[in-house]
């Protein structure tokens, strides 16, 4: 006879083995068509470019040495890349950059949507879904239409007379800046709302009532306690600004290079598969530092407000 | 004077959220206008006219790649929901046992990842199947998108998982139903609005992808995203303005329903 504890941990063990069953098809598919491939990216990282792309199945650094670094084709010196660095340093700029003025923009937003009245406050928030909602790339297309040449804003200019000729906003940094915003703004006011949908005003309240100012209220006590919505704003914003791929290639026209456009050379016309699986190792290394320090952060901010 | 104090102002803020609706909004309206444009060019406006929706119509390969969009994502959005409803049954309303951690890991994975990674990737990994097999059909976008849309249709499943308790559950037991008979009568009627809000997210997220498509796909599979986007490329017609206001209109009847479905409360 089992006793009543061998009972109970058999059907435990049972419980477990059938939530592993339960999981495994999706643990599966992301196994094979997400995750592994991206071994497969660090292995192809370390062979040598075959002629007409693909790789040849031996083993070589170059394509590490040459991500920050180029060799002189004359005398074998290593030299600093100037272009890899040039773009590795205006992806994390414009990523930096947009996920700022979204949230400068998406805080008050999300603070105005929170700050409604229950009734409407679902409408707002249907509002801002919408965009979310949408495809990306007819967003960037939408953005490109308005900011071209001949677009909205500079025939409105023109007419108006403030200047006399178009200005050049698209296939500009500016113009993937915009774009970039535009597109992300919705993934930085969602998490934020979330967050804020939560805050108990009556500390706010409690602020004013110790002769608080407005901005004081902002900083001291809003701002602390909606902080992990902005953190996790900020991490859905910057982990696609820093590999986008269709703003920059509409928006950027070529000339302006981004990561993402790097990498897919390596993959077309440059035939260095080597090179672009070591790039794109290199972004996602940059953005585990990003998620590192994030889930560090969250901890610590986590329980501190009871 | 007091009264007229609210503790909820900000200054600018109000002023600030109305610029962001304005701007989020404003691009999109007048896309849609210009897609009505007659004129050929698209800075002129030459009076109302329907014909760039005909044309879109009468183009086969935009015909073909719409066709071939819904496809996948009917197929990857069935597939990544089963899947993520069996996953969420599999991390929910549990202690804490070994792998739940792993588990959570593993199936938000494509979300941490750059899809420009994840793309790269599957052009990699996929090549090499082709040479493999030889086969070089739809079956590798099927495969790709099912993997990054299960960690979006799992996480509407998961938080209505997470509200219902297992008393119903427990109760059914004790009445001798089988476990399959309490899933079936019980839980599957309780959760439906989750599967189908991620059913729903998983659809548009697959009709969405442009850079993971990009990469996958093999000559002449062009979804309707990335032939979208080589038109972009190659120059601008109201052509690209007709498919897109009939792809919004889509997408916005699909995200009414999403919200009436995951906001119902019973």
């Amino acid at each position: 006879m089992a006793t009543a504890e061998e009972v109970a941990k058999a059907a435990e063990r049972r419980d477990v083995r059938d939530r592993w069953l339960l999981s495994a098809p999706a643990l599966l598919v992301i196994l094979l068509a997400a995750t592994g491939p991206l071994l497969i990216v660090l292995v192809y990282s370390f062979l040598t470019p075959g002629a007409y792309g693909d790789v040849k199945w031996q083993f070589s650094s170059d394509a590490w040495t040459s991500v920050f670094l180029e060799r002189d084709i004359f005398d074998d010196t290593l030299s600093l890349a100037a272009a890899h660095v040039t773009i590795f340093w205006r992806s994390i700029k414009l990523a930096i950059v947009t996920t700022l003025a979204t949230l400068a923009l998406g805080f008050p937003t999300a603070y105005f949507m929170a700050t409604r009245s229950e009734k409407t406050r679902d409408l707002w928030l249907f509002l801002i879904t919408i965009p979310f909602w949408t495809n990306l790339l007819i967003r960037t297309f939408a953005v490109l239409q308005i900011i071209r040449n001949e677009g909205i804003i500079n025939t409105i200019l023109l007419k108006l007379g403030i200047i006399s000729a178009p200005i050049q906003i698209l296939y500009t940094d500016t113009a993937i800046l915009i774009g970039m915003a535009y597109v992300y703004l919705p993934l930085m006011v969602l998490p934020i709302y979330a967050s804020m949908e939560k805050l108990d005003f009556r500390l706010v309240e409690a602020g004013y009532d110790l002769y608080a100012t407005r901005f004081k209220v902002l900083r001291k006590i809003i701002f602390p306690l909606v902080k992990p919505g902005v953190i996790a704003g900020s991490i859905l914003v910057f982990i696609p600004a820093l590999g986008a791929y269709v703003t920059p290639s509409v928006l950027g026209g070529g000339k302006n290079m981004m990561l993402s456009n790097l990498i897919e050379l390596q993959f077309g016309q440059g035939r260095n598969w080597p090179l672009g699986s070591a790039l794109s190792i290199t972004v996602m290394i940059i953005v585990m530092v990003a998620l590192l320090a994030y889930v560090r952060n969250a901890g610590k901010s986590g329980v501190r407000h009871g | 004077m007091a009264s007229n104090f609210s503790i909820k102002h900000q200054p600018g803020f109000t002023t600030i959220a109305a610029t962001c609706f304005v701007v989020l909004y404003l691009p999109i309206v007048v896309l849609v206008i210009y897609a009505f444009n007659a004129a050929t060019s698209t800075s002129e406006w030459g009076g109302f006219s329907l014909k760039w929706f005909q044309s879109a119509y009468q183009n086969t390969q935009v015909i073909d790649a719409t066709l071939r969009s819904f496809q996948i994502g009917s197929i990857a959005a069935v597939l990544s929901t089963i899947f993520a409803t069996m996953a969420a049954l599999a991390t929910t309303r549990t202690a804490s046992y070994p792998g739940l951690t792993f588990k959570y890991a593993a199936i938000n994975q494509p979300l941490m990842v750059p899809e420009i990674v994840t793309g790269v990737a599957l052009l990699i990994f996929f090549s090499r199947i082709k040479i493999f097999t030889g086969y070089s059909g739809i079956g590798y976008l099927v495969a790709a998108h099912t993997a990054f849309c299960i960690p979006f249709a799992y996480l509407p499943i998961r938080a209505r998982l997470e509200n219902m308790d297992l008393t119903l559950e427990r109760a059914a037991a004790d009445l001798y139903a089988t476990p399959w008979k309490t899933f079936r009568r019980i839980t599957l009627p309780l959760l439906w609005p989750g599967i189908l809000a991620g059913l729903m997210l998983a659809f548009v997220i697959s009709l969405d992808d442009v850079v993971i498509t990009e990469f996958v796909k093999s000559g002449g599979q062009d979804t309707l995203p990335t032939y979208m986007l080589g038109q972009i490329r190659r120059g601008i017609t109201p052509e690209i303005n007709a498919i897109s206001t009939a792809f919004l209109l889509l997408s916005v009847a699909i995200v009414t329903l999403f919200f009436f479905v995951s906001r119902k409360r019973d």
